[in-house]
């Protein structure tokens, strides 16, 4: 392992982090809810497939609405930071359908059972956060260092 | 009323906060992901900043009975460590390790008109309904 010095930025990840942990603990506290993205998507898409109705979970339609506004936001003030994919169409698609798919099964994301679910010290959240870490480091070293 | 304000503003600053970290960019994604290669630690900040937050915010909710707006906590009762949490973790892991996109940053990016967004998003979407589709008969 070489850490890029050149590419970390602790003062913004920390930032981030915090204004990403305050959001959780504002929605937890606030509506007595789990921010977990991946859950937060199913409530429309539930209503599409007709399993629920749509207006049944407003605070998370609402959620969804606020995070989809946060770039418009963010631009009023300064740019949008600059965002490098380095796949193809294909395997953006094959990589969206494997997540998808990835996230209902395991009933969560990075959201979900990452930040609130290790923030409860929850041992289901852990072992997911565990098997989708290790699966991300092994791609990646698949994909840039052995094939 | 009030709750659906937090709602909203939760999602907004949740929105914020991935933008600012860095974590709309899948190559920086990628790069804490390259743990053997030049190795990036900034995700690990980010969900350093984000749990510790996170902590306090359990721990205070732990002594109420209700939230501020008076609903009741809905955190997942589940204790269930089975093959579909550990399959569903590794087959996201997959994806994100491909693309650098997690669910979050990537509807942000949808949002802000990433064209590889625009592909990646209405394929997770479609994976999503897929499984509920199929999990559900």
């Amino acid at each position: 392992m070489i850490i890029a010095w050149n590419l970390f930025t602790p003062g913004a990840a920390l930032v981030g982090g915090l204004l990403i942990g305050l959001a959780a603990a504002l929605y937890l506290l606030g509506v007595g809810r789990i921010a977990g993205i991946s859950g937060i998507v199913a409530t429309p898409l539930r209503a599409l497939l007709g399993q629920s109705k749509l207006l049944a979970q407003p605070t998370e339609l609402l959620f969804l609405a606020g995070l989809l506004l946060a770039p418009w936001i963010w631009q009023m003030a300064a740019p949008l930071p600059a965002a490098a994919v380095d796949v193809g169409p294909l395997a953006l698609v094959v990589a969206g359908l494997l997540v998808g798919v990835g996230v209902r099964m395991g009933q969560g994301c990075t959201s979900g059972h990452g930040v609130c679910g290790l923030s409860r010290f929850s041992l289901r959240s852990l072992v997911n956060v565990l098997a989708f870490m290790g699966a991300g480091f092994v791609t990646v070293f698949l994909l840039r260092h052995a094939l | 009323m009030t709750r659906y304000l937090i709602a909203l503003a939760s999602g907004l600053i949740f929105g914020l906060g991935l933008i600012a970290s860095g974590m709309t960019n899948p190559a920086k994604v990628k790069g804490f992901l390259d743990l053997l290669g030049a190795w990036d630690p900034s995700l690990a900040l980010v969900m350093g900043g984000a749990i510790t937050v996170g902590v306090l915010a359990f721990a205070l909710a732990r002594r109420r009975r209700r939230s501020w707006t008076g609903e009741p906590f809905e955190i997942p009762p589940g204790t269930l460590i089975d093959r579909r949490l550990i399959a569903g973790g590794l087959l996201f892991g997959i994806g994100w390790g491909i693309a650098g996109f997690c669910p979050g940053p990537a509807l942000v990016s949808l949002s802000s008109g990433l064209p590889a967004a625009c592909l990646f998003v209405p394929a997770m979407l479609l994976g999503m309904l897929a499984h509920d589709y199929f999990a559900k008969r």
